[in-house]
Parts: structure tokens; C-alpha cells; sequence
């Protein structure tokens, strides 16, 4: 699209340009300000039609006139509007980061100690490996798929350091775009918000499979199911190894065990990504299982993790995507292709978060201390959920069954209340929540479960 | 496409009995080239000799051959509070690195800084705020192409290539005067299509190490005010041409003065040592402050889709340093040192190769800037010299001075002289240049 000096019939003559008349301190004529009426609609931007093209004399006008606000990110949304709260019962149940019991963020105690390792040895900043640090793939593939397992001893998993979930999650998209173009991806509905815009700019098509029942507050399992068999053979289904985001509702071992038949049966690929190994259940290697039965039946699988959330490294960025292969022939291959990704991504991926993972997952006793700091973190939202369901149980005399509190796992639940109850729940009770219902738990306190339940209770049963 | 393979696994799960229909879905993956610059070190990393000398990639090293640690970014760290902060206070510091990166570029007093014209991201390193430019161009200029020096950083031909921006070249380097071809480059930009987009390095221009003149610069943006192009410009050397950051930043500034409403990248990568923290800034000139705001959030939606948010730690250490006036000071004596070493470097080369008796002019080693040194080495002499003396480059010939010391630059001169004037039967090959 070229910005050609087209007729100036609305402009005074004197107004013309030709090169010779144009130099520094002489007519002093700023960029014509174009902009066209495309044939072909621009989502990004605003078109205008324009009947004549204005010249602007003294300023110089910027080439991006028409760009528009991109949509605010729903999620820091809420957290702004609690910011703006003053109300002294104001509680914030919208972004997923880990809180105390006094709703403070939380540092690891073993992330504290590896950084103190790291700055005592003072070790040079140098450019890591496109693929990230070696010491941090290594533990990072046995983390999931348990380092006696034999697609590691066997050297088919390829592993790439990644920007966090995300960035590792966009390395898969782009390696799904340039080797299966035209293949889908299959994800739940709903699922991380996320999730659809980097595909969208991965440029991956995809479409969802049911997962979200409204009327149980549960799993739709024969949707689900029904859905994933009717993808069209060699999609891409994008599951969520644990603590499903944002419903928290997680297939039982018996369900899994189904979901990858049929994923079999149809010639799928799993596509895993796992953000909360250890916050489910407590349990590093527990929430690990449903990768490794897949992995344990022989299936190729693509699994994204993230060291966001278990080990409270969010603003390090810090995960890696592994690519289960059948041979180390086509793991190698399917790596140095994750590399050329990277390379005009980004070259290589930064260095801090990964080695005070390597240092934490590869050090036995900080590796030991971590498995208790976990527990202990899922262990209050576990306290949490118990305390709000007894809350809600023993206030409700309605009879409505609660126990999807205790059924859901993970940071998140997703309460069924509707858009009109959550604004009922921001407006009336100060709790800020996310429109789709889903509440973190690892915003909510014990001292706080009772107001939750008082503040649900009314939402649910008075408003419409 | 995709081979099948059939046969049998054992422990399949029972209950379904189902014949493991074994394919391997990556059948049709080719192994990636290696990237020539990781190629490079790789080959000399694999290398036993104690001798050997890695003039591949543009990481600096202090006269020892070390990577170095900056003190004003140890002072940096020690003064970090430490990382016990909200995610909210991440933007908080994104926001005031990126006020203190755009200062940098242009300059501290100037009125786009003043009146905030400007939109401006946290980027990772130079390559993530080049890619962030990129897809932003794709988006909201999908049909245009990006024109680019010949020759350029050769990632910088992936990167837009990823974006889906294609792209073509304009003359630049003039391989018999080892300089800038500055007429077929003022041609080019002439006949380019007007309002095209030019990635422009506006120092230190890696490969080469050939920068315009100021005089040159200014020619360069007059004609691009007659032909309304868009310069972006790839700062990824600020400081390491000339020592003097505001110096390097000569040429943005005269575009500036022009008008133009540039786009920049900046990295921090060189000129603060920080490479693996992966910190940079993006920055998009802009007509009004609301026009920057509504760019910028098309900017960190492109980012949220890529990365997320950029990693905080260098982050936090860069801020500290560009807004600390005591640690600022050191820094720049830092940098001020890293670029005196290299041109020191550059003379002792130069030197070294006149004194063996080179019949070839090595000026060029002395006239070129920054890290890189073009030498004029064939792919060839660039073999001879890894095989038979541990020197490794790229294969365009391009030199990291910053891997060069006074203790490997005599065995270093040698190495080049023996494949330039000796064939390996030892035979002059070359005659006298002008």
C-alpha cells in the first residue's frame, strides 16, 4: 500500500510538491495525512472515508491516524475497579495469583533461597541457547514426566524454554501453523481467555468442545466427548492437565482414561498445558498423572507448562513446551524447529527464572522444601473451599447441593451464578469476580468465607 | 504426507482393546538449519584447542576474553528491594523503564519526551521489540514490505519474514571500498514505492560496522521527508560506536529535527552486558498523547499473545540504573570503556597486520564502528582460518571485535594474514589494494 502522492485537486496549487522545492527550512511540508478507504476491512482499524486528501502543512501527521484502542484485558479490569473500591469489606476474586491468609502476595521461601544462591554467585549474564538453559530442560521434562520415565531415558521428549505458558503455548501454535496447516484445535468452552487470542495470531484455526455444565455446575462428559469424536481426524485437542481454568472442574482418572481412547481412536494429537502442576492436589507427581497416562500409552503429545503459579515466579516468565515424540530421530528435528521459532521471536529466552528453577527442581533438599511450600499452598485452598462450602451449606436452606466447591480443584471454581449475580456480588457485596462466574480462591481467606457465602447466597437466590 | 505405522504396544489400556494406530506425527519435520551465529560458537565451543578464538557473536568480552558483569548493574541489584511485589507493579516499573529508554533515544529534553508523543513498550531485547514492530506493521499495514540493508543482522530477515512482511533490500555496503555505498543506497530510496517502510541502523551497523556520516544521514532523511517513508530504526548498539550514547543517537535525532515520526528498538543487551535478561524497548512516535495510549495497547495485545508480559528481573535492574543519577554516571563511564577497548582493539589489529607486511588495506578495520568489522574474508579464508586456526566468524567474514585482546591479537593477525596473502601452498595471493 503505497502512500503515493495522489491528486491534489483540493489543495492549493501552491501547495504541490515537487522534490527540488523540498529541503530542510524551506517549504516545510509535513507528511500528507492518507489514509484510504480499503476495499478489504481492517478489524484493527477504524475506516474512515476520507472525500478529499488534506494536506497538513506544518505538522507532520503519523501514519497509524486510524488505530483504535484495543479492548481492555477483562481480567486487570477487575482488579482495577477493586483498586478504585474503598469499601472496607471489598474482596478480590479476579486474577489468579496466589495470595496468604492475609491476602498478601507469597514469595517461596525456596525461590528466596535460590535467588540468594544465584546473586552469591554472581554468574554472568550471557545469551542462553535458543532453546533455553539446559539444566532447567532437563529438570523441567522430568517435573512432568517423572525422570524415570522412558521417553525421557529414550531422549524422544523435545524441550524448548518458553516465555511462561504463554510463550510456550505460542511456540506450539506456531509449530501446529507451519507443520499442519489447516488442522485445528480443539478447546474447552469455556476455557483460559487467553487461549483463543494466540491462536488467532498463531493464525491457528480452532474451534471448542463442550466441557462446562450450567445445570450441574459440573463436567458435560458426553459432550465432550461427543465433540472431540467429531473433530475431523488428526486435530489438535487442547486439554488442561490439572485445575482447569476458569471452571475448575477436572475429569476423573476413569474419564481420562476415555478422553484419550477417543483421542486415539480418531487419530488426534494431545495437546496439554499444565499451569498448576502441584496446586490441584498438592501433589507435584499427582497432577502430573493425566500427561503420564497418556504418555504411558505410546501417544505423541504436546505439553506447555508454567513455573507462574507453583513456584510464584509470574513476573519471570518462566515455562517450557515439550514435544513427546515416537523417536529421538524426530524429537531432535521437532526441536531445532521450535528453535528456528524462537529465533525471530524473541533469539532466546531470559535466563533468571530459569535457573532458580533448575536450582530449586535440580537441588534434592530446596526440590523436597518446594514439595512442602505446595502443599502448603494448595493445602489453604483446599481449607478455603471447605470453609466457604460449609458456609454456604449451613446458611442456604434452600437444599441447593454446594458441593461442587469441594468437587472443584485448583485456584479457580466457577460458582454458576450468571452475569446479573456477578454484578450483584461487585455492586452490593464489593466482591469482584470475574463475568463468567468464576471466583479465585486464591484470593479468599478463611476470614473472609462467611461474607462469601452471605454475598453468594443473596446473588444467587434474589437476583434474576 | 504422513507416514502410518501400525503395531502393537504393550499396556494398553483394556478396556477399549484398541489397536495402537502408531503414526509419528512429525515425519515430515526437516531438521532447521543452524543459525549461522549460534553455529559459530557452537563449532568453537566443540573445539579442545587452548588457543582458539570465538569472533562470532556480538557479546562483548573484557581484555581477558571474559563476559563481563557491569558494576553499575551489581549496584543495580544490591539496591532491588526484594521481589515481594504485586503484579500491578510490574506495569508500574514497565512504564517508568520505558520513560527512561525513550529519553535515551530521544533525548531527555526533547518535546516528544515532554508532551508523551510517544508510544512506547517493554520488548524482549532487540529481536522481541523488532518482532513487536513487525506484526504490528503486518496488522495494520498488511500489504506493505519492510526494506532492508544489504547486508543486514541476518535475523532481522527471519523476524519479518515470521510476521508474513515481505521484504526487500537496499543497497548499502560496497564490498571494493569496504564503506557505504551511499549513491546506489540514495537511489533506492528514491525508487522505492513512496511511504514504504526502512529498517535503518543508526549506528554501529551490524554486519559491517559502516555507518552513514551525519552529513550523509541528514541527505538520507531529507529524501525520506520527499518520499514520506516510514524509518525504523534497530539501536541495538547505543553507546558502543563512539562511547557517547548521545552521539550514537545522532542520527535518530537528526530525523527527529526533520519531523519524521519514527519507530525504534532498543536493546539492552550490549551496552548494559545484560544479554540473557532479554530487556528492550520498543517506541512509536506519535501525533498526540491519546494516539500513543491507543498504540501502545495494540502493542501489548500483540505481546499478551507472544509473551505474556516482558520478565522483570532485568527489567527492574535497567530501570534502577537509567533512573539512578549515581549509578546512571557509572554506567556510562561502563560503556564509555566497553567501546574504548574495542577501538583500541581496532588499531592493534590494524597495526599488527600492517607490521607482518599485508599488502591489503585494512583501514576499513579502523573506519568501521561498533562491535563488527567487515574484513572482506571469503567463506574460504573464513574456513582456513577455523580449521587450521581455531578463529571462528561467521561466514560473511563479519569480525566481533569484542572477542579480540591484546593477547590474542598478534596469533589473531597472523591467522588472517597467512589466509589472505598465502594460499595454502603458500603462494601470494593477493596484490597490493588501494
Amino acid at each position: 500500500m503505497a502512500s503515493s502522492l495522489l491528486s491534489l485537486a483540493s489543495a492549493s496549487p501552491s501547495a504541490s510538491l515537487s522534490s527540488h522545492g523540498i529541503s530542510k527550512g524551506k517549504l516545510n511540508l509535513g507528511n500528507a495525512s492518507l489514509c484510504f478507504n480499503k476495499e478489504k476491512t481492517n478489524p484493527f482499524i477504524k475506516t474512515k472515508s476520507f472525500g478529499r486528501i488534506s494536506m497538513v502543512i506544518t505538522s507532520n501527521v503519523s501514519r497509524f491516524e486510524g488505530i483504535t484502542m484495543a479492548p481492555p484485558d477483562p481480567i486487570l479490569g477487575v482488579s482495577e475497579a477493586f483498586k478504585a473500591d474503598n469499601h472496607e469489606l471489598k474482596l478480590n476474586l479476579g486474577v489468579g495469583a496466589y495470595r496468604t491468609e492475609e491476602l498478601q502476595p507469597y514469595v517461596l521461601n525456596v525461590v528466596k533461597k535460590a535467588d540468594k544462591l544465584l546473586l552469591e554467585r554472581g554468574e554472568n549474564r550471557e545469551y542462553l541457547p535458543i532453546e533455553g538453559l539446559a539444566a532447567f530442560n532437563k529438570v523441567t521434562a522430568e517435573l512432568l514426566f517423572g525422570a524415570d520415565n522412558p521417553v525421557i531415558k529414550q531422549q524422544r521428549v523435545a524441550t524448548v524454554q518458553g516465555l511462561s505458558g504463554t510463550g510456550s503455548l505460542r511456540l506450539a501454535a506456531a509449530l501446529i501453523e507451519r507443520y499442519f496447516p489447516g488442522a485445528k484445535v480443539l478447546i474447552s468452552s469455556p476455557t483460559w481467555g487467553n487461549h483463543k487470542n494466540i491462536f488467532n495470531d498463531a493464525r491457528v484455526p480452532w474451534s471448542e468442545y463442550r466441557y462446562y455444565d450450567p445445570k450441574t455446575v459440573g463436567l458435560d462428559f458426553e459432550g465432550m466427548i461427543a465433540d472431540i469424536k467429531a473433530a475431523s481426524e488428526g486435530s489438535f485437542i487442547l486439554l488442561h492437565g490439572c485445575a482447569h481454568n476458569p471452571t475448575g472442574i477436572d475429569p476423573t482418572p476413569e474419564q481420562w482414561g476415555i478422553i484419550a481412547d477417543v483421542i486415539q481412536e480418531k487419530n488426534h494429537i494431545p495437546f496439554f498445558d499444565i499451569a498448576y502442576q502441584g496446586f490441584a492436589s498438592g501433589s507435584l507427581d499427582t497432577d502430573a498423572a493425566s500427561v503420564r497416562m497418556f504418555v504411558a500409552r505410546g501417544m505423541e503429545v504436546i505439553a506447555a507448562q508454567s513455573y507462574s503459579k507453583n513456584l510464584g515466579l509470574y513476573a519471570e516468565r518462566i515455562g517450557a513446551i515439550n514435544v513427546v515424540c515416537s523417536s529421538p530421530d524426530a524429537a531432535s528435528r521437532v526441536k531445532s524447529q521450535l528453535k528456528r521459532i524462537a529465533r525471530p521471536m524473541y533469539s532466546n529466552p531470559p535466563v533468571h527464572g530459569a535457573r532458580i528453577v533448575a536450582n530449586v527442581v535440580g537441588d534434592p533438599a530446596l526440590f523436597k522444601e518446594w514439595n512442602v511450600e505446595m502443599e502448603m499452598m494448595a493445602g489453604r485452598i483446599k481449607n478455603v473451599r471447605q470453609k466457604l462450602f460449609d458456609g454456604l451449606s449451613s446458611k442456604d436452606k434452600s437444599g441447593k447441593d454446594w458441593s461442587f466447591v469441594l468437587k472443584q480443584i485448583g485456584m479457580f471454581s466457577f460458582t454458576g451464578l450468571n452475569k446479573a449475580q456477578c454484578d450483584n456480588m461487585t455492586n452490593k457485596w464489593h466482591v469482584y469476580m470475574t463475568k463468567d462466574g468464576r471466583i479465585s480462591l486464591a484470593g479468599l481467606s478463611l476470614a473472609k468465607c462467611e461474607y462469601l457465602a452471605d454475598a453468594i447466597i443473596d446473588s444467587y437466590h434474589n437476583v434474576g | 504426507m504422513m507416514i502410518m505405522w501400525r503395531y502393537l504396544r504393550r499396556g494398553m489400556s483394556t478396556s477399549t482393546r484398541v489397536r495402537a494406530l502408531r503414526r509419528s506425527w512429525w515425519d515430515h519435520v526437516t531438521p532447521a538449519p543452524k543459525d549461522p551465529i549460534n553455529a559459530v560458537t557452537e563449532a568453537f565451543l566443540a573445539d579442545p584447542c587452548p588457543y582458539k578464538i570465538n569472533l562470532g557473536v556480538g557479546a562483548y568480552r573484557d581484555d581477558d576474553g571474559k563476559p563481563v558483569v557491569l558494576q553499575c548493574v551489581r549496584e543495580a541489584e544490591g539496591k532491588i528491594a526484594a521481589t515481594n511485589f504485586l503484579e500491578s507493579t510490574c506495569a508500574a516499573i514497565s512504564s517508568k523503564l520505558v520513560e527512561e529508554s525513550a529519553k535515551l533515544v530521544y533525548g531527555e529534553d526533547s518535546d516528544v519526551i515532554k508532551e508523551g508523543r510517544f508510544a512506547g513498550v517493554q520488548a524482549l531485547s532487540g529481536t522481541g521489540a523488532c518482532r513487536l514492530f513487525a506484526e504490528f506493521q503486518r496488522r495494520f499495514y498488511p500489504d506493505s514490505r519492510i526494506y532492508m540493508p544489504d547486508p543486514t543482522w541476518s535475523n532481522h530477515h527471519n523476524i519479518w519474514r515470521d510476521a508474513q512482511v515481505p521484504i526487500r533490500t537496499f543497497h548499502y555496503y560496497h564490498p571494493d571500498s569496504k564503506g557505504l555505498n551511499f549513491v546506489a543506497l540514495m537511489d533506492d530510496v528514491k525508487n522505492a514505492p513512496n511511504g514504504s517502510f526502512f529498517l535503518l541502523h543508526p549506528c554501529a551497523h551490524n554486519p559491517t560496522g559502516v555507518d552513514p556520516s551525519d552529513e550523509q544521514w541528514q541527505e538520507i532523511s531529507s529524501l525520506f521527508k520527499v518520499k514520506n517513508h516510514f524509518p525504523f530504526f534497530d539501536m541495538a548498539y547505543q553507546g558502543f560506536a563512539s562511547g557517547d550514547l548521545e552521539r550514537d543517537a545522532r542520527a535518530i535525532r537528526i530525523f527527529l529535527d526533520d519531523g519524521h515520526l519514527i519507530g525504534c528498538a532498543q536493546s539492552f543487551a550490549k551496552n548494559m552486558a545484560l544479554y540473557g535478561h532479554r530487556v528492550g524497548c520498543l517506541s512509536l512516535l506519535c501525533d498526540d498523547k491519546i494516539q500513543a495510549v491507543a498504540i501502545k495497547s495494540q502493542l501489548q495485545q500483540i505481546a499478551s499473545t507472544i509473551y505474556g508480559s516482558p520478565p522483570i528481573h532485568g527489567m527492574l535492574a535497567v530501570s534502577k540504573i537509567l533512573s539512578d543519577p549515581d549509578i546512571k554516571a557509572i554506567w556510562l563511564k561502563e560503556v564509555k570503556d566497553m567501546a574504548t577497548r574495542v577501538q583500541r582493539m581496532r588499531a592493534t589489529l590494524k597495526e599488527a597486520l600492517e607490521k607482518l607486511g599485508s599488502p591489503l588495506n585494512w583501514q576499513p578495520i579502523t573506519n568501521q564502528v561498533g562491535m563488527f568489522c567487515f574484513s572482506g574474508l571469503t567463506p574460504d579464508e573464513v574456513d582456513r582460518l577455523a580449521k587450521e586456526f581455531h578463529v571462528y566468524m561467521t561466514y560473511d567474514g563479519r569480525i566481533s571485535m569484542a572477542g579480540v585482546t591484546t593477547k590474542n591479537v598478534d596469533y589473531l593477525a597472523s591467522a588472517i594474514h597467512e589466509v589472505t596473502a598465502f594460499d595454502q601452498d603458500g603462494k601470494i595471493l593477493h596484490t597490493v589494494c588501494a
